[in-house]
C-alpha cells in the first residue's frame, strides 16, 4: 500500500471513529442495546417451568392423597394451592390465576390400588401451548416418581407404565438461559453489523457528505475499508460486551476456546458487514436502508437462525430458506462452542457457510459499488 | 486545443430515466473553459448545470461525448481528474458532528496533502476564510455562510488547478456572498485558478469573465457578460409615474405592448423593450398622467430574461383568489409584541416587534438561520411563543390559534406536497382539508387549474413537475380556501428567475385584491415587491420600514442609489461594529 493510499485509508478511518464516538445512537446500537436484550432476554423471558401455580382438588382427602400432593409441595416446580371443588379450580384456570389442576376425586384411593390406569385428573391450560406441554410433563413426572416411591415404600407392586429415564447432555438443568444467550450474541452482532453500517452509509448519501467524498481520489475499496474497520471493531466490542456478561453475569458455560469463539465471530461480523454495505449501495435514504436491513437481516437472525425457534421443527420449506440466513451458522457455532465444547465437525461446516456468505457479500458489493451517482 | 483550455466538453448529452419518461439533462453540449479566469454556468432550474458539474468531475457518465479537465480525459482518468479538480457540490457534505480542524484533516488526508505542508496550507485557508477563531467547533455548529466557506476551503485543500463550485451562493446571507466572491476572485488572482461557478443569482453574472447560458440541456451562448448584454443597449428604462403604486404601475406596464419584461427596481420600474427606441409613455399607457421614462444601461439579467422569454413563456394573466375584498388599509391584520422563542438554551427569535395591514405585501428579510421561518411559524400557530403576543386576524393564537387559522393560507419552504398523488389529487386533498366539498370544491380545483396554468399537468405526479410547477401549485394549494391572510415562507428560493417574476406578479394581484400577504425571502431585490418590511439578523429586528426608507439610510453624495443589498449589508456590519 503505498503511502498516499494509507493516508487516505487512516483519514477514512479516523474520521468514521470520531463520529462513532460523538453519536450517541451508534454507540446505543452497539452497547446500549445487547444490554437491554440481553438483560431483557436473561431475566424476562425464560422456558423454565419452575414454580408452576397448580390447582389440587381433593375430593376426599387421605394418607394416599396427602402423600401425593405433599410431593408436589416439596417439588421445586410446584406452587400447589388447594381448592375445594372443581368448579373453582375451573374458574382459577379461566382466570389464569393456575396453569393447571391435579384432580383427586372421591375414589381415587380405590381406583389407585384397583390398579386403574388413570385415577387422576388433569387439566391444564392449552392458550399457551408451549406452557401447557411443559406443565404437562412436569406433571406426569412427578406423579410418577411419587408412584414409584409410593409403591416402594408399601413394598407392593402397582402397575407402573414404562418409565423414560432421560439424560440431558450439555444443559442438565435445562436452563433457557444457556442456548438463549449464545444466540443473542449473533442478534445483537446482526444488528451493530448489518442495521449500523447500513445507516450510516445511507446517512452520507441524505447529507450530501457523499458527493463530496467521492469526488475525492479515494479508491473505492478504500472508501469501503475505511467503513468496514471501524465497525468491525465495534461489532466486535459488542460481541466482548455480550460474552462478558453472558459468562459473568448469567453464569452460561464457556466450554469451547475463547479465541475459536474470536474467530467464528470475527467470520460472522465480516458477513453482517457484508449485508450491510450491499443494502447501503441500493437504499440511499435512512428510512430505506433501516427498513431493509431488519427485514432482510434483524428478522431472520431472530426467527430463523434456530436462536429461538427450534429449526428442526419448521415447516420444510422454511428451513431451506433459513439455509440463507448467516445467522442460523452462526447459532449453531455458538450453542456448540458455549454449551458443548470445539466439536469441530459442526464449527468447520457452519464456518464454512458463513466464509462463503461473506466472500458471496463482499463480491456482490465489489460489483455494484461504484464512485459514481448514476 | 484542449491544451489551452480548463475545462472542455463536446458533444456532450446525459439523459435520466424518471418515473418511465427520459428526460434529457443536456444534449450535444460544447463549451470550453478559458483558463485563470472565473466563468459563470447561468440557466434556470433544470437546466443541466448540476449535471454538467458532475460529468466535469467523473461522477457521472455522459452518453455521448468527450469531456477533458486540465488536459485530461475525464472518462479515461476520472480518479487523476479527482486529484487535481476541487468540486463542491451545491450541499457541500461537511460533517457536521466534526470539527473544522477535523474536516480540514479528512479533506486532507484524502487529497493526500504531505503533512509538512499542511500547516501553511492550513493557515492560508483559515485566514482567507475568517474561520480561525473557530477551528475547534463543530462544524453543525457554524452559521450558513459559515458552513460554506469551510466548503470551499476543503475543496482547495490540495490546492486544485480547475474549480467547480455549483452553486455556493444559495442561501447564503450577503455579507457571506460577498466575502465567498473576494475568496474566489484571489484565488484566481494569486493561484491561477480556473474557476466554473453556476449560480441562480443573476447579478453574480456580472461578477464573472465569462458567462455560459444554458437552457433546456443546451448552451444558448456563451459571452462575456458585458458583450451579453450589449443587444440590450437602447432597449432598457426606468419608469416613473405619480398618483400611483409601484406595483400597479409594473402590472400595467408588463402587459403594454412592446414591453419585454417590466420590474420594480427601488422606488422605479425598469423596463425592457422587444426593439431599440425610448418608448412612447402614451403608447404605453394613454391614461397614465405623468409617466416618467429615462434611459438606463442594460444589465445581465435583462439579457438574461430577453433571452429565456424569446425562447418560452407567454404572458400571464393577472390572478386573484376569486373574490375581492374589500381593502381597508388601516386595519392590523397581525400584530406581534414582544415576541420570544427560545430552543433550550439557543433564542432562535427574540423580542420581535411588528404589525401588518390589510392588503399590504409584507417582508421579512434576513439570511439563513435569522429567525424568520420560526417567526411565521408561530404566526400560524404552529409553534407557541416562549413570550410575547401574537394576533392574528383578530385572534389571540394564544387561546384561539384554530380559529385564526382557518383564516391563513400557508406556503412552507418546501411546498409540502404529496410528491405521489397526482396534480389534481393534490388540490382535491387540500380542499378536503379545509373543509371545501362538492360543487365549491369542484370549482376551486378548475379555479386552481386554470389560473396557475396546471391544466397540462393535472394527471402528473407533482414529484415530476419541474421546481417552478410545484411552486405554482403549493400556492394553488394554500389559496383554495381563499384565505384573507397569506403566509409564503421562502417562495422563491432555488426557483430561477423567470418562474421568480411569474410568482410576484400573482402575489402583486393578490395583495390588490386585499389579501394580506407575509413573506420571507433571502433574495434581497425581492424587498422591493414589499409595502413594508423587516430585516432580522440572528433572532432580532435589525431595521423595520418601507424599502424606499430603509435604502435611503444609506443613501450618500457619491452612492445616491444603494440596492437593498448593500442596505442590508451596512445595516449588518452596523451591528456588528457596536456589538
Amino acid at each position: 500500500m503505498n503511502p498516499s493510499a494509507r493516508m487516505r485509508l487512516r483519514g477514512m478511518i479516523r474520521k468514521e471513529s470520531l463520529q462513532i464516538l460523538r453519536d450517541p445512537s451508534s454507540i446505543a446500537i452497539a452497547f446500549v442495546l445487547p444490554v437491554i436484550l440481553l438483560l431483557l432476554f436473561g431475566y424476562g423471558v425464560s422456558l423454565d417451568a419452575k414454580h408452576i401455580p397448580l390447582a389440587v382438588v381433593v375430593e376426599q382427602p387421605d394418607a394416599v392423597t396427602a402423600s401425593l400432593s405433599g410431593a408436589f409441595e416439596r417439588s421445586e416446580y410446584f406452587t400447589p394451592r388447594r381448592y375445594p371443588s372443581i368448579q373453582q379450580a375451573q374458574q382459577a384456570l379461566q382466570a389464569r390465576r393456575v396453569d393447571g389442576i391435579l384432580w383427586l376425586r372421591n375414589d381415587f384411593s380405590q381406583r389407585l390400588l384397583a390398579g386403574d390406569r388413570s385415577p387422576a385428573g388433569v387439566i391444564v391450560n392449552g392458550v399457551d401451548a408451549n406452557q401447557a406441554r411443559i406443565t404437562e410433563g412436569y406433571i406426569q413426572g412427578a406423579w410418577q416418581s411419587w408412584l414409584m416411591r409410593y409403591a416402594e415404600e408399601r413394598g407392593r407392586k402397582l402397575p407402573v407404565p414404562v418409565a423414560v429415564e432421560q439424560r440431558i447432555w450439555f444443559n442438565p438443568a435445562l436452563r433457557s438461559l444457556d442456548f438463549l444467550v449464545p444466540g443473542l450474541i449473533a442478534v445483537i452482532m446482526t444488528l451493530i453489523g448489518a442495521l449500523l453500517t447500513a445507516m450510516v452509509v445511507a446517512r452520507e448519501w441524505e447529507r450530501g457528505t457523499m458527493e463530496a467524498l467521492i469526488v475525492t481520489p479515494i479508491r473505492i475499496h478504500e472508501l469501503l475499508l475505511g467503513k468496514l474497520i471501524p465497525y468491525f471493531v465495534l461489532g466486535m466490542g459488542g460481541m466482548l460486551l455480550t460474552v462478558v456478561m453472558a459468562r459473568w453475569l448469567f453464569d452460561v458455560p464457556l466450554r469451547g476456546s475463547f479465541w475459536l469463539l474470536f474467530g467464528t465471530s470475527a467470520l460472522f461480523m465480516l458477513t453482517t458487514l457484508g449485508m450491510g454495505l450491499l443494502i447501503s449501495i441500493v437504499a440511499r435514504s435512512q428510512f430505506v436502508a433501516g427498513q431493509t436491513a431488519i427485514i432482510v437481516t434483524f428478522l431472520p437472525a431472530f426467527i430463523l437462525s434456530g436462536f429461538i425457534f427450534d429449526i428442526g421443527s419448521m415447516p420444510a420449506p422454511v428451513q431451506i430458506i433459513t439455509h440463507l440466513v448467516p445467522a442460523r451458522y452462526f447459532v449453531a457455532i455458538l450453542q456448540s462452542l458455549f454449551l458443548a465444547g470445539d466439536v469441530w465437525p459442526v464449527i468447520l461446516v457452519n464456518a464454512g457457510a458463513l466464509l462463503l456468505m461473506a466472500m458471496i457479500f463482499f463480491a456482490l458489493v465489489w460489483h455494484k459499488a461504484r464512485k459514481r451517482l448514476d | 486545443m484542449t491544451g489551452e483550455h480548463a475545462l472542455t466538453l463536446s458533444g456532450v448529452t446525459r439523459t435520466f430515466r424518471a418515473g418511465g419518461r427520459t428526460i434529457t439533462a443536456l444534449k450535444k453540449v460544447d463549451v470550453a473553459i478559458r483558463p485563470g479566469q472565473v466563468t459563470g454556468l447561468i440557466g434556470p432550474d433544470g437546466a443541466g448545470k448540476t449535471t454538467l458539474m458532475r460529468l466535469a468531475t467523473g461522477l457521472l457518465l455522459p452518453d455521448a461525448g468527450e469531456i477533458r479537465a486540465l488536459g485530461i480525459d475525464v472518462l479515461a482518468a476520472p480518479l487523476t481528474i479527482q486529484s487535481s479538480v476541487g468540486y463542491m457540490p451545491q450541499r457541500f457534505g461537511l460533517y457536521e458532528d466534526l470539527s473544522v480542524q477535523e474536516n480540514l484533516d479528512l479533506y486532507a488526508d484524502l487529497q493526500g496533502v504531505p503533512k509538512p505542508s499542511r500547516p501553511k496550507r492550513y493557515a492560508e485557508l483559515l485566514q482567507m476564510t475568517g474561520l480561525g477563531p473557530f477551528t475547534q467547533r463543530l462544524a453543525g455548529r457554524l452559521s450558513g455562510g459559515m458552513k460554506q466557506k469551510l466548503g470551499l476551503a476543503c475543496t482547495l485543500i490540495h490546492s486544485p488547478r480547475l474549480l467547480l463550485l455549483d452553486e455556493p451562493t444559495v442561501g447564503v446571507d450577503p455579507v457571506s456572498r460577498r466575502e465567498l466572491w473576494q475568496i474566489i476572485y484571489r484565488l484566481v488572482r494569486d493561484e491561477g485558478m480556473s474557476v466554473l461557478l453556476s449560480t441562480a443569482y443573476l447579478d453574480e453574472a456580472e461578477r464573472c469573465s465569462e458567462v455560459i447560458l444554458l437552457h433546456q440541456g443546451q448552451v444558448l451562448n456563451q459571452e462575456t457578460p458585458q458583450r451579453f448584454s450589449e443587444p440590450m443597449r437602447g432597449r432598457t428604462f426606468l419608469a416613473t409615474a405619480g398618483g400611483i403604486g409601484k406595483r400597479h404601475l409594473q402590472a400595467r406596464l408588463n402587459s403594454a405592448p412592446g414591453i419585454l419584461d417590466a420590474l420594480i427596481e427601488g422606488s422605479r420600474i425598469r423596463l425592457v423593450t422587444e426593439h431599440p427606441g425610448i418608448p412612447d409613455p402614451v403608447e404605453l399607457a394613454p391614461d397614465l398622467q405623468g409617466l416618467v421614462i429615462e434611459a438606463t444601461p442594460p444589465r445581465f439579467e435583462d439579457a438574461f430574461i430577453a433571452t429565456l422569454k424569446q425562447t418560452a413563456s407567454q404572458p400571464l394573466a393577472a390572478s386573484t383568489t376569486g373574490s375581492a375584498l374589500p381593502a381597508r388599509e388601516q386595519d392590523e391584520v397581525i400584530r406581534i409584541q414582544g415576541v420570544q422563542r427560545r430552543f433550550g438554551d439557543f433564542y432562535a427569535v427574540r423580542d420581535v416587534s411588528f404589525s401588518v395591514h390589510r392588503g399590504e405585501i409584507f417582508g421579512l428579510l434576513g439570511a439563513n438561520g435569522a429567525g424568520k421561518s420560526t417567526t411565521f411559524r408561530m404566526l400560524c400557530g404552529l409553534l407557541p411563543a416562549s413570550a410575547g403576543e401574537l394576533t392574528v386576524a383578530g385572534h389571540d393564537l394564544r387561546h384561539a390559534a384554530a380559529q385564526a387559522r382557518g383564516r391563513i393560507g400557508y406556503m412552507a419552504q418546501r411546498f409540502s406536497l404529496y410528491a405521489r398523488l397526482t396534480v389534481s389529487q393534490n388540490l382535491h386533498f387540500f380542499a378536503s382539508a379545509y373543509g371545501l366539498r362538492n360543487r365549491k370544491r369542484q370549482a376551486r380545483i378548475r379555479w386552481a387549474l386554470q389560473t396557475f396554468e396546471l391544466e397540462n399537468y393535472a394527471g402528473d405526479n407533482s414529484g415530476d413537475l419541474p421546481l417552478g410547477f410545484k411552486q405554482r401549485l403549493a400556492f394553488a394549494a394554500a389559496l383554495m380556501h381563499e384565505p384573507e391572510i397569506l403566509f409564503l415562507d421562502e417562495p422563491t428560493s432555488g426557483v430561477d428567475p423567470l418562474a421568480r417574476r411569474e410568482f410576484w406578479q400573482r402575489t402583486n394581484a393578490l395583495a390588490e385584491s386585499g389579501v394580506t400577504i407575509l413573506v420571507t425571502t433571502h433574495f434581497m431585490d425581492e424587498a422591493n415587491y414589499c409595502d413594508r418590511l423587516v430585516i432580522m439578523a440572528e433572532g432580532e429586528v435589525l431595521a423595520t420600514g418601507t424599502p424606499e426608507e430603509l435604502r435611503s439610510r444609506f443613501r450618500t453624495a457619491n452612492h445616491p442609489e444603494p440596492t437593498m443589498e448593500e442596505a442590508f449589508i451596512a445595516l449588518i456590519e452596523g451591528r456588528e461594529s457596536t456589538a
